[in-house]
C-alpha cells in the first residue's frame, strides 16, 4: 500500500511539473467548452430571407409577418419576378427565399397550399437547419389557422427538432466534450505515461523491481482518474451555470456511465501501451485511433444524421461513441435507464473485454 | 552456493545470436567484471540475469533461484542498473531516492549506511532534478538507488559509460568498497582499464566468452613480448608496420602502436626499416601488455577460428 501511495504521489509530481500537459489537461476543457459555446456558434441568427409573393393576399402577407416576427430571420427584399431568386443567391447575401405559389389563400383552402423554401446549399448543415428552422415557423402559423378558422389544414412540413427545439449547439457539444476529453486524458495521457516510462527506461527499473505489474498499472491509471473526474466536473458546471444545459436525468446514473466509460478508455490507454514503445506511436494510436472517431462521431464537427452508413458501423466499435449517446439522453433528454441500458451494455462488456486483453498483453518483462 | 550461475545460455534476436552457449559462475562476494566492446552481448546477459528477458535456451541461477521461474523472488534480492540512465529526470535527486527505496519496501534511513559514501557526495544537490545532473552524479544517484534495498546481487551494465576519468575512479572506488561489505558485483564495462580492478573477468566477444580468468592470470598469459611503437608519420605508420615481414600483430593503442614479432623480428632491424620509408624519431619501448592487448590478441584468434 505504501508503494501504491508512493508511486501516486510521484505519478503526481511528474504530471504536475509537466506544466505544458496539465495547461492541456485542465484549461482544454474550458476553452472547448467555451469556444464551443460561443465562438463556433451553429445557431442560426439573422438569416436573410426574399420573399416571392405572386398571390399577395392575405394568409401570404400572414406568413411573412411571421417570418419578421422571428428573431431569427429578417426579410430583406421582396422579389417580383421568378427570375430574380437566382439573382440574389449569386450576390452571396441571400440565405434563403420563400415562394409562394399564385392564389395562395384559395389554395389553403383547398388543402392545397405548398410553399417553396430555397436555400443555399453550400453548406449543407446550416441549409438542413435553415429549412428546420423555416419548418417550425411555417407550422405555428397552421397551428394559428387551425384555431381562427376552424378547418382542418393539412400539414405538409413536419420537421421537428425533438429536445433541442432551438437547435441550441451547446445540447449537441456537451456531450461530445466530455467524451472527447475523458478520451484524451483516460487513454492518451495513461497510454503516453508509461510509454515514457519504457522510452526513458525506467521501465527497466520498474520490472526489475518487487512491485508487482498490477501495482504499476494501477498507480499510473490512479491519478489520470482523478483528473478526468476532475475536469468532468468542470465540464459540467461550465455547461450547466455558464451555457445553460440542464442535467434533466439522474446524476447517478451520469456518474456511473461517465466512471464505466473512463475505466473503459483507461483499459484502452493500457492496451495501446502494450502495443507501442514510443511516446509518439502511443499519440499517434490514441490521438488517430481514439479521438478522431470520437470528433467525427460525437456531432462534434458533423451531425450525427449526414455521417454515411459505413462509417456509422465503424462508429459502433468506438466507445466513445456509446457514452456520448448516454449523456445526451440522460442530460438532453432526461430519460430513465430503460432507455439506454444497451449502449451501458455495451460499454461494460467494452471495458471487461479490453481490461483482459490489456492484462493478457501487460508484459512482466522487456520482450 | 554461487551467486550467479548460467549454464549454456543462448539468447538470439533474429540471426545475431547476442549470447551463445554462455556458461559461467560468480562467487559469493566477488567482483566480476564483463569486459567487451559495445554489442558483444553484454546487455542482453544482464537483462537475462535480472529477470527481464527470457533466454532462449540453458539457465541462469541468481542467488541460487531461476531467472525463469523464480523472477518474482529475485527481483526482490537483486539490485539491476541499466547501461543508460534509467531514473526520473523530472524527479529531484531526493524524490528519485525515496521513490525507490518505498519501491523496494524500505526506507532511506534504513540502509543509509550502504549509500553513506556515495549519497554524501550528491547530498549538497538533493533538490535538484535528476535530469540535470552531471553525467558522474547521475550514475551515483543510480547506484544510490540500485543499492538502497541493501541486495545481494548487485548488476551493473556499463555503468562507467559517458563518465570522466575521475568519477569513474571514484566509481569504482565505491564499488571496492561495497565488494567488502560482502555484496556479490557483476559488473560490465568497455573500458579495458577498468577490468584489473575486478576480482576475475571475463572477456566477451559475439556473445561469446574468450576467457575467463583473474586480470593478472589473463595477463601472464600473453604469450609475446609486446612493443610500443611511434614516429613522427604516425597516419602511415599503420600500413607500414603491417608491411614489415616479421611483425605478427599491430594495433593502434592511443598515441602509439602495439606491435609484436615472429621470432625473427626485432625491434632494431624494424626501426631501420621504418627510417628507410622516411619515418623519423622513430620510438620503440618494450612494455607489460595490458587486459586490451589480451583482448585483441583473444579476439583476433576468435575470429581466426571461425
Amino acid at each position: 500500500m505504501k508503494q501504491f501511495y508512493s508511486f501516486i504521489k510521484k505519478e503526481f509530481y511528474q504530471i504536475f511539473r509537466d506544466k505544458r500537459t496539465l495547461l492541456i489537461l485542465l484549461v482544454m476543457p474550458v476553452i472547448l467548452v467555451i469556444l464551443l459555446g460561443y465562438a463556433i456558434n451553429t445557431e442560426l441568427n439573422d438569416v436573410r430571407i426574399a420573399v416571392f409573393d405572386p398571390s399577395k393576399d392575405t394568409e401570404t402577407r400572414h406568413v411573412i409577418e411571421r417570418f419578421r416576427a422571428s428573431k431569427y430571420f429578417s426579410v430583406i427584399k421582396e422579389l417580383d419576378t421568378k427570375s430574380e431568386i437566382n439573382d440574389v443567391f449569386k450576390g452571396g447575401n441571400m440565405d434563403m427565399v420563400i415562394v409562394f405559389p399564385e392564389n395562395f389563400s384559395a389554395r389553403l383552402h383547398k388543402r392545397e397550399a405548398n410553399i417553396q423554401l430555397i436555400v443555399d446549399g453550400t453548406d449543407p448543415n446550416q441549409a438542413y437547419m435553415l429549412t428546420g428552422y423555416a419548418g417550425g415557423v411555417l407550422s405555428s402559423y397552421q397551428m394559428e389557422l387551425l384555431e381562427r378558422y376552424d378547418i382542418p389544414v393539412q400539414i405538409q412540413t413536419e420537421t421537428r427538432m425533438l429536445y433541442n427545439p432551438q437547435a441550441k449547439s451547446a445540447y449537441n457539444f456537451v456531450p461530445g466534450v466530455m467524451g472527447l476529453i475523458l478520451t484524451l486524458i483516460c487513454a492518451m495521457m495513461t497510454s503516453v505515461s508509461i510509454v515514457r516510462e519504457k522510452e526513458m527506461g525506467t521501465m527497466e527499473v520498474l520490472l526489475a523491481s518487487p512491485m508487482k505489474p498490477i501495482q504499476i498499472i494501477l498507480s499510473k491509471m490512479a491519478p489520470y482518474f482523478v483528473l478526468s473526474i476532475t475536469t468532468l466536473v468542470i465540464i459540467l458546471l461550465l455547461a450547466v451555470f455558464v451555457m445553460g444545459v440542464p442535467i434533466r436525468g439522474s446524476l447517478f446514473w451520469l456518474a456511473l456511465s461517465s466512471v464505466l466509460f473512463i475505466i473503459v478508455a483507461l483499459s484502452l490507454g493500457l492496451l495501446i501501451s502494450t502495443l507501442v514503445d514510443k511516446q509518439m506511436s502511443a499519440l499517434l494510436v490514441s490521438g488517430i485511433g481514439l479521438m478522431m472517431p470520437v470528433l467525427v462521431f460525437s456531432g462534434l464537427i458533423f451531425p450525427i444524421e449526414n455521417i454515411p452508413w459505413v462509417l456509422r458501423w465503424i462508429s459502433d466499435v468506438i466507445p466513445a461513441r456509446w457514452y456520448i449517446a448516454i449523456v445526451r439522453k440522460i442530460m438532453i433528454e432526461g430519460v430513465g435507464v430503460q432507455f439506454f441500458i444497451k449502449e451501458l451494455c455495451i460499454i461494460v462488456v467494452m471495458a471487461l473485454v479490453l481490461i483482459t486483453v490489456a492484462w493478457k498483453n501487460f508484459k512482466v518483462r522487456l520482450c | 552456493m554461487a551467486a550467479v550461475s548460467v549454464e549454456n545460455l543462448c539468447k538470439s534476436y533474429g540471426k545475431v545470436q547476442a549470447v551463445n552457449k554462455l556458461s559461467f559462475a560468480v562467487e559469493e562476494g566477488e567482483l566480476y567484471g564483463i569486459i567487451g566492446p559495445d554489442g558483444a552481448g553484454k546487455t542482453t546477459l544482464f537483462r537475462i540475469l535480472a529477470t527481464l528477458m527470457l533466454p532462449d535456451g540453458g539457465t541462469a541461477r541468481v542467488a541460487g533461484y531461476d531467472v525463469v521461474n523464480d523472477y518474482r523472488t529475485i527481483r526482490n534480492l537483486i539490485g539491476y542498473m541499466p547501461g543508460r540512465f534509467s531514473l526520473y529526470q523530472d524527479l529531484t535527486v531526493e524524490e528519485n531516492l525515496n521513490f525507490f527505496a518505498t519501491v523496494f519496501s524500505t526506507t532511506v534511513d534504513e540502509n543509509y549506511s550502504l549509500i553513506e559514501d556515495i549519497y554524501k557526495q550528491i547530498e549538497p544537490f538533493k533538490k535538484r532534478l535528476a535530469g540535470k545532473l552531471s553525467g558522474g552524479m547521475k550514475q551515483k544517484l543510480a547506484l544510490s538507488c540500485a543499492l538502497i534495498h541493501k541486495p545481494e546481487v548487485l548488476f551493473l551494465d556499463e555503468p562507467t559509460t559517458g563518465v570522466d576519468p575521475v568519477s569513474r575512479k571514484e566509481f569504482w572506488n565505491m564499488l571496492l568498497k561495497l565488494k567488502r561489505q560482502g555484496i556479490t558485483i557483476m559488473v560490465s564495462t568497455p573500458y579495458m582499464d577498468e577490468a584489473t580492478l575486478c576480482d576475475r573477468i571475463a572477456l566477451i566477444q559475439n556473445g561469446e566468452f574468450l576467457e575467463v580468468d583473474t586480470p593478472r592470470h589473463i595477463i601472464d598469459r600473453y604469450p609475446d613480448v609486446l612493443w610500443s611503437v611511434k614516429s613522427d608519420k604516425m597516419h602511415r605508420l599503420l600500413d607500414d608496420l603491417r608491411s614489415y615481414p616479421h611483425v605478427k600483430s599491430s594495433f593502434s593503442f592511443g598515441e602509439t602502436f602495439h606491435v609484436t614479432f615472429y621470432g625473427q623480428g626485432s625491434p632494431g632491424e624494424l626501426e631501420a626499416y621504418l627510417s628507410d620509408r622516411g619515418h623519423q624519431s622513430v620510438e620503440i619501448r618494450k612494455i607489460a601488455p595490458s587486459v586490451e592487448d589480451c583482448f585483441m590478441l583473444l579476439g583476433r584468434k576468435g575470429k581466426n577460428g571461425k
